[in-house]
Parts: C-alpha cells; sequence; structure tokens
C-alpha cells in the first residue's frame, strides 16, 4: 500500500539554502491498495519522476506524509530505508545499468546486495532473464544490447527479488509498439501476481489499452485521481 | 581477510581507482616511516651505549707542572666512594687522543701536556671529587662523563619525539593521499553509487567496497616501501656503526632486532589507515544520498 497525504515537495536552486524555492509537488494525496496497479500520467514536467522518488525514498517531502509498504517513511534511519527500497522494485526510463557488469550480474545485484546464497542468486536470475526473454544473454555487456534488451534488463534487476512494490517511470519510453506491448504484458503479469504496481507515462494509447485507475498530474498538482 | 579483497567488482572500482600513483605515493610514505622507526630505535641504541659506559667516565687532568702531586691525587681518587678501575693513562695514549688537534709527534711541540688519570665513577657531575682533589692540588680538572649522557639522553628524546612526529604526518599524508584517491573514485562512480543506493545498499555495503580497494592499494605501497626501506637502513646502519659502538662488520650493524618485526607491520598499517580513511569519505560522501 502507499499512501500520499498533503504532499509537498519544494526545491531550491542547486547549493542555496534560502531565498525563493519552487514547489514541484503541491498538497499531493492519493492511496494504492496492496496489489493495485496504478498508471501515472501527465505531461513532461507534470512532476511524475518526481513523484515516484518519493515513493522509493530518493527525495524525502518537504511537507506531508507517506506511507510506503505499511512504514512511514518519516523519520526512517538510513538502514532502515535501504531495507524498504530492497522491497521495491524501480524501473527508470533511463534503465540505469551498470555498465561494466554483465547481464547476469547486472540482474544479480539486488539479490547479492541482499547477501542471498549465490546458489540461489543463479537460479533466480536465470528464470528472471528467461523470462524477460534474455536467457542467451547472460554474459553480454549493456552496450551491446539494443534499448528494448536493456529495458528488459532492467526490468528483471527491478523484479529478482521479488517486490512488493514495482515502479516504472516511463519504460516504454524509448521502445517502438510491439516491445512497449511486450513490456507491459510482463508488467502486468506481475501485477497479477500480487506486485502494487505505479507506471508512470505520457502515452496514453498505453493507457487506453490497459484500462486502471490514474493518478494524472498537470503543474505539480494532481488533478484526477481514480 | 578474503572476504575483504576477493570481492566481486560491482563498482567497477579496479578501474576508478586503478591508478598506480596511490600505492607508488603510500610506498614513499612507507619508507619514509620506515627510517623514522629505524632512527627511533637507532636513538635508542645510542644512548643506552652512551649512558652506560660513558656517564660513569671519569677523568682527571693534573696540570704538567703539579705532575709530582699525581701519587696524592691517585690516592685520593681511589679513596673517593664509588670511584674504580683508577689508571694513570699512559703518555702513548694521552697523545694518540691529541693527535687529530696537535699532529703526530705532540712531544715535539714541547708542550705542558697535562697528566691524565682515567676512571669509572658512580655517575653524577663530580663535584664531590672535584673538591677533594682540589684541596691536593688546585690546578686539578675533573670531568665525567654524566654531562656528556645527559645530553645524548636529550638529544636521543628530541630524536625520538622527531621520529614520532615524523610518523604521524606520514600518517596524515597517507590518509590525505588516500582521501584523494577515494573521492576521485567516487567522482568516477557516482552514478554507480546512486544505483545502487537505489537498490538498497546499506551505506556500509558501499563504503566497504571502496575501503576494500583503497586498503589493498595502500597494501602493497606499504609493502613496497618496507621493501625498499631494508636496503638503505643496512647501508645508513654500517655508517652509524662506529657511533653505535657495534663492529660494522657485523650482520645487521646497529639496526636494533625490534625494527625487523616492525617493518613488516608498515604495509598492515598502510592497509589500515587506506581502509579507515576510505571508510570514512566514503561515508561523508554518502551523506548526500537520502
Amino acid at each position: 500500500m502507499v499512501i500520499f497525504e498533503d504532499v509537498w515537495l519544494r526545491y531550491r536552486e542547486p547549493g542555496r539554502t534560502m531565498g525563493p524555492a519552487s514547489d514541484v509537488l503541491r498538497a499531493i494525496s492519493f492511496e494504492i491498495p496492496d496489489g493495485g496497479f496504478c498508471w501515472l500520467t501527465g505531461p513532461s514536467g507534470a512532476g511524475k519522476t518526481s513523484l515516484l522518488k518519493l515513493i522509493y525514498l530518493a527525495e524525502p517531502p518537504s511537507r506531508g506524509q507517506i506511507e510506503v509498504l505499511g512504514v512511514d517513511a518519516a523519520g526512517l534511519k538510513r538502514r532502515q530505508a535501504a531495507m524498504l527500497r530492497r522491497r521495491i522494485g524501480v524501473v527508470y526510463q533511463d534503465f540505469r545499468l551498470l555498465a561494466h557488469l554483465s547481464v547476469f550480474d547486472n540482474v544479480a545485484l539486488p539479490m547479492r546486495l541482499a547477501r542471498r546464497a549465490e546458489a540461489h542468486v543463479r537460479a533466480d536470475v536465470m528464470e528472471i532473464l528467461q523470462w524477460v526473454g534474455l536467457g542467451a544473454k547472460l554474459e553480454a555487456m549493456p552496450a551491446m544490447l539494443s534499448g528494448g534488451e536493456q529495458q528488459r534488463v532492467a526490468i528483471a534487476r527491478a523484479v529478482v527479488n521479488r517486490p512488493k512494490l514495482l515502479l516504472a517511470d516511463e519504460p516504454t519510453g524509448n521502445l517502438d509498439d510491439e516491445q512497449a506491448e511486450r513490456l507491459m504484458r510482463l508488467i502486468t503479469a506481475l501485477n497479477q501476481l500480487g506486485t502494487t504496481t505505479v507506471v508512470g507515462t505520457h502515452n496514453m494509447n498505453l493507457v487506453a489499452r490497459y484500462p486502471a485507475p490514474r493518478l494524472d498530474m498537470a503543474e505539480g498538482r494532481l488533478r484526477l485521481h481514480g | 581477510m578474503a572476504r575483504l579483497f576477493i570481492r566481486r567488482d560491482d563498482l567497477g572500482l579496479r578501474t576508478a581507482m586503478g591508478e598506480a600513483l596511490l600505492p607508488m605515493l603510500v610506498g614513499a610514505m612507507s619508507f619514509l616511516a620506515g627510517l623514522a622507526v629505524a632512527g627511533a630505535l637507532a636513538s635508542g641504541t645510542l644512548a643506552r651505549h652512551w649512558q652506560g659506559d660513558t656517564a660513569r667516565a671519569v677523568t682527571i687532568q693534573v696540570p704538567a707542572n703539579e705532575a709530582n702531586a699525581v701519587p696524592a691525587v691517585l690516592a685520593a681518587t681511589r679513596a673517593t666512594p664509588g670511584m674504580s678501575d683508577v689508571r694513570v693513562l699512559p703518555v702513548a695514549a694521552v697523545d694518540e687522543l691529541l693527535k687529530p688537534w696537535l699532529g703526530d709527534d705532540v712531544a715535539a711541540l714541547g708542550l705542558p701536556i697535562p697528566i691524565v688519570i682515567a676512571a669509572d665513577g658512580p655517575g653524577g657531575d663530580g663535584s664531590a671529587l672535584t673538591a677533594s682533589l682540589t684541596r691536593v692540588t688546585p690546578g686539578v680538572l675533573v670531568q665525567t662523563g654524566a654531562l656528556w649522557a645527559a645530553r645524548v639522553a636529550a638529544l636521543t628524546a628530541s630524536l625520538r619525539a622527531c621520529a614520532a612526529a615524523m610518523l604521524v604526518i606520514v600518517a596524515m599524508v597517507a590518509a590525505a593521499m588516500v582521501t584523494l584517491a577515494t573521492r576521485a573514485g567516487i567522482a568516477q562512480r557516482h552514478f554507480e553509487i546512486e544505483i545502487i543506493h537505489g537498490l538498497g545498499a546499506l551505506d556500509g555495503d558501499i563504503a566497504r567496497r571502496f575501503a576494500a580497494r583503497a586498503a589493498w592499494l595502500a597494501l602493497l605501497g606499504g609493502a613496497g616501501g618496507s621493501l625498499a626501506a631494508g636496503p638503505v637502513l643496512m647501508w645508513l646502519s654500517g655508517l652509524a656503526a662506529p657511533f653505535a659502538g657495534v663492529a660494522p662488520q657485523s650482520a645487521w650493524p646497529g639496526l636494533s632486532p625490534a625494527l625487523w618485526f616492525v617493518l613488516p607491520t608498515l604495509p598492515l598499517l598502510a592497509g589500515g589507515i587506506g581502509w579507515a580513511t576510505a571508510q570514512v569519505t566514503v561515508r561523508r560522501w554518502l551523506g548526500r544520498l537520502t
């Protein structure tokens, strides 16, 4: 479950602690139930990425209450925040793969950080890469993959630890229609397995093909919830 | 130990912190530390030698024109408590001592060379002996080694303080170099760090990766510096052997045996400095991530 109550996010110019600030997010309130699927829509610059960052604890809110997977995000110690992040899978628009690691090692990274036994790591990573159709590219480096393949590696890395919450920020932004369709089938399949899922996109055709509750944003405000 | 170093290079630190500069600089620091430690140990050896023999040495000079008082001076000296091995130095021995200043044929100069009496004393400044001998013959001059021994002790203490200060400075410079190398590594790998932080890595997970790399590089540098210091120390100890009272031909002239235990610990200390410094540097940097 993800709950936002009157959440604001305010930025100052880098390096300044005083002076004028701009509100990136204003008075955001919503609730996503456990196992739910939710679109996060709105034009570029509406605040979708900022809202996702708040959910995966990459930013603290300037004001308001955030609860993620039953945990109040305010006042979390660094170790507790890290442990909560391990329960969240994130797919970034720019993939964020580690260029010097193979496909296998990129996907294995969350499991190794969680100190899973290497035998389990190997089995789970192989399984998830088969699932995303990259079972034959274990040893490939990210630079050798197409954009769609890199996105699938990013998905595999996000879900390999069986997260309770999956966040995807414009996951189809760099993909053609066929790849985008395939990716959405993967994401909805995960959701059907019980993973709470939030997908940020400005592709309304995609939203139309997969009807689900929607958080629609404009200029940092939530203008539609439901 | 193996877990510290044989670790998957998730952050690509073998590339980001792969330059030979850090081991070379830490090696230079380790070399200097080896010299400082050897200096401190050698000054201790020197001080023990001087304080043992020299502090007890007493030299009594009887003016040449009072030579007939020598038997009385000898008797008074032998009668003084704590004095032993009282003897008149042969003229040849005195000439030998004066040779550097007066040349080979001292007698030919016709100078009034004093009669020199040597003895082992109880230490101290010899004022009681001086007072006693002055009553026998007023021109007598008493010198004890205690003054020189005290000066050597002060010199030794200051040498040790300098060596300690040098070790502290060397450690600080080594830590500064590790800090710079770690910051350079962070600058190169901040994107990767942010990714694994986002995946749920603990600060300790990230800091440990940098610390292991820094410790390994510092350990290598420290080992190189210690190895390089060995031959140089042997050469220097050969030069210092006459002052330390050992024969230059001996296997390790003048080097304290303790040095051969200390030198191998320098790489470990360097590794420890690398580990701790990288931990602090990375954790402070991670503080800016939420």
